[in-house]
């Protein structure tokens, strides 16, 4: 335990004094400051009427940011810490092969995780001293939300890493998965296919499978389950799944497939040359 | 103490270790030596675990590759290239004492002995130290701890005369470990050694014992005369710590024994120019009025 939580350590000071990482939490900071100017612009008409839409346009847009910003940063730090000779040094020291991977998964899970959340809570916390009521369970429910999505995608940037040989292919391996997955949402591949009324079964199977439209379809459940919102596959899974099993799935899925992933990457890592 | 047998390892069908078969014992200094691609990383790296590879290696009998917390934790491994870690001098120092069940003080002090003064580069990042001092942290880390085998890749590479000096000293201190040195060439590890294998196309072309180093610690103090001033000689021998009168024609210094074969094929560059190279009697002989002062050139 105590090499693990070296190595997570060493990767979050490492992630700290990295650029993408000041990028990445300033992308979020200045989102939410966004929202906040934007946002209250609008409710100029109405006085500061609440937090609720505000986190739905952040959780929203944290979707389309995150993954791609987990995934590229990911494989690019630990495929190229392969390439340029990091790790055959650093695994020439004894420290365990499995706490070095699942504590480098730990670390980065903070670092990711951290500035999305703390953005969240730093909004929530604004809009507190501003008056506005405070939507307790809705921020619950997106924190577990972006858990759920941080740890899927960190475990299929690990397992891209433990695959790729190369910085090149990982991070390309990284971008199409990412553009793969945002192609099968709802309202893009989703609804032609719809269109062109290809088997439902297949359509609802895809949008189930795919963790960006599970939370998608888990975000918007909250505020306003209407199809118009959620996509016709979408709304076909919540009428079959209802409201509890939804949400349900909306936290189980992507965090078991991302711990899945992440394994198979372990597996391979530590089956197969390390440098 | 290592076993290696009909170790294979392939890269995209091509054989870099064929059916590699060595034994080396607990008294072993061996130099591994080989051209580029004869497979001397690739056997260090199977020696560490790093590497996936037919047949079978075994230290004190445990295979590196299963047993690797077990295994690494006996071995002090210094990389031929420095990694290019960012993370600051004192984070890594910290973290491989913390993996290694070692105090970061030893490797500190050995940095010291080295001549690099931690506390002035704790903060900085790894990757923006020169050669020499990368070089220095990553021999007092394999040595800032209690190992029981030295894998060393290059270790004199980035390393001026005085620092390979302190090198060797410390060595000296550890002469009853056994060690893998490679090096591409015999010269630059000769003293450091008492077996010599050479390697080609990933198989054993040469085992053979080198005569024992009497003193890894030696140091032998030079006198050197030259015809005329020359720039490009003095630069070279300054570089060995040399001094000279004010004529600039004589030049004092000191060398250590595992180091006189480079410093002789320094020196050979300049053969036309020198007219006298006295080497004193090995031992810490502090200057040339020993008795056992030798003349090689006049």
């Amino acid at each position: 335990m105590a090499n693990l939580i070296a190595a997570a350590r060493l990767d979050i000071a490492e992630s700290l004094r990295a650029r993408w990482f000041i990028v990445y939490a300033l992308v979020f900071g200045g989102l939410v400051a966004a929202l906040f100017v934007f946002g209250l612009t609008e409710s100029r008409v109405m006085g500061f009427t609440g937090l609720t839409r505000l986190l739905v346009t952040y959780i929203q847009l944290s979707m389309a940011i995150l993954p791609v910003f987990v995934l590229v940063t990911t494989v690019r730090s630990l495929a190229g810490d392969r390439e340029s000779g990091n790790f055959e040094y650093m695994l020439a020291l004894p420290v365990p092969l499995s706490a070095w991977y699942w504590g480098r998964f730990v670390g980065r899970f903070v670092i990711v995780f951290l500035p999305v959340f703390l953005a969240m809570i730093g909004a929530v916390a604004y809009g507190g001293v501003k008056g506005a009521d405070v939507p307790w369970l809705q921020i619950a429910f997106y924190t577990a939300l972006l858990v759920s999505l941080t740890i899927t995608f960190l475990g299929i940037g690990f397992l891209i890493s433990s695959l790729a040989r190369s910085v090149d292919i990982a991070q390309g391996a990284a971008f199409v998965i990412w553009l793969m997955l945002l192609l099968f949402l709802d309202l893009i591949l989703l609804g032609v296919m719809v269109r062109e009324q290809l088997p439902a079964d297949f359509i609802v199977t895809l949008a189930l499978i795919n963790p960006l439209q599970v939370f998608r379809t888990g975000a918007m459940l909250l505020f306003d389950p209407q199809l118009v919102l959620l996509g016709p596959a979408a709304y076909v899974i919540l009428d079959a799944f209802g409201r509890a099993g939804y949400i349900a799935w909306a936290f189980a899925y992507p965090a078991a497939l991302g711990l899945a992933f992440a394994w198979l990457g372990y597996w391979r890592f530590q089956r197969s040359d390390l440098v | 103490m290592i076993r290696i047998d009909a170790v294979t390892k392939t890269f995209r069908r091509t054989p870099v270790l064929d059916r590699l078969s060595l034994e080396i014992g607990a008294g072993d200094r061996v130099a591994l030596i080989g051209a580029n691609g004869a497979g001397k990383t690739t056997l260090i790296r199977c020696l560490l675990g790093e590497y996936s590879h037919g047949g079978t290696i075994e230290i004190d009998g445990k295979a590196p590759r299963k047993a690797r917390r077990e295994v690494l934790k006996r071995i002090g491994f210094v990389p031929q290239l420095p990694p290019p870690l960012k993370m600051p001098v004192g984070e890594l120092i910290h973290f491989a004492a913390q993996v290694c069940d070692s105090a970061p003080e030893r490797m500190v002090d050995l940095a010291g002995a080295l001549g690099l003064e931690l506390a002035e580069v704790s903060g900085r990042p790894f990757h923006k130290l020169s050669g020499g001092q990368k070089q220095k942290i990553l021999v007092a880390i394999a040595l800032g701890r209690d190992v029981e085998l030295l894998i060393l890749d290059e270790p004199t590479a980035n390393l001026d005369p005085a620092a390979r000096r302190g090198l060797f000293d410390m060595l000296a201190e550890r002469a009853h470990l056994p060690m893998i040195v490679s090096s591409h060439r015999l010269d630059e590890i000769a003293g450091l050694v008492n077996r010599v294998v050479e390697l080609d196309r990933g198989r054993v072309v040469l085992d053979d014992r080198v005569e024992e180093a009497d003193d890894t610690a030696a140091v032998q103090a030079c006198r050197l005369e030259i015809a005329r001033v020359d720039l490009a000689f003095e630069k070279a021998v300054g570089e060995w710590g040399f001094t000279s009168d004010a004529g600039r024609l004589v030049w004092h210094g000191r060398v250590a024994g595992p180091d006189r074969l480079r410093f002789l094929g320094m020196l050979a560059r300049y053969s036309g120019l020198l007219t006298v190279i006295e080497l004193g009697a090995r031992g810490a002989v502090p200057d040339l009025s020993d008795a056992g002062r030798t003349r090689r050139a006049g």
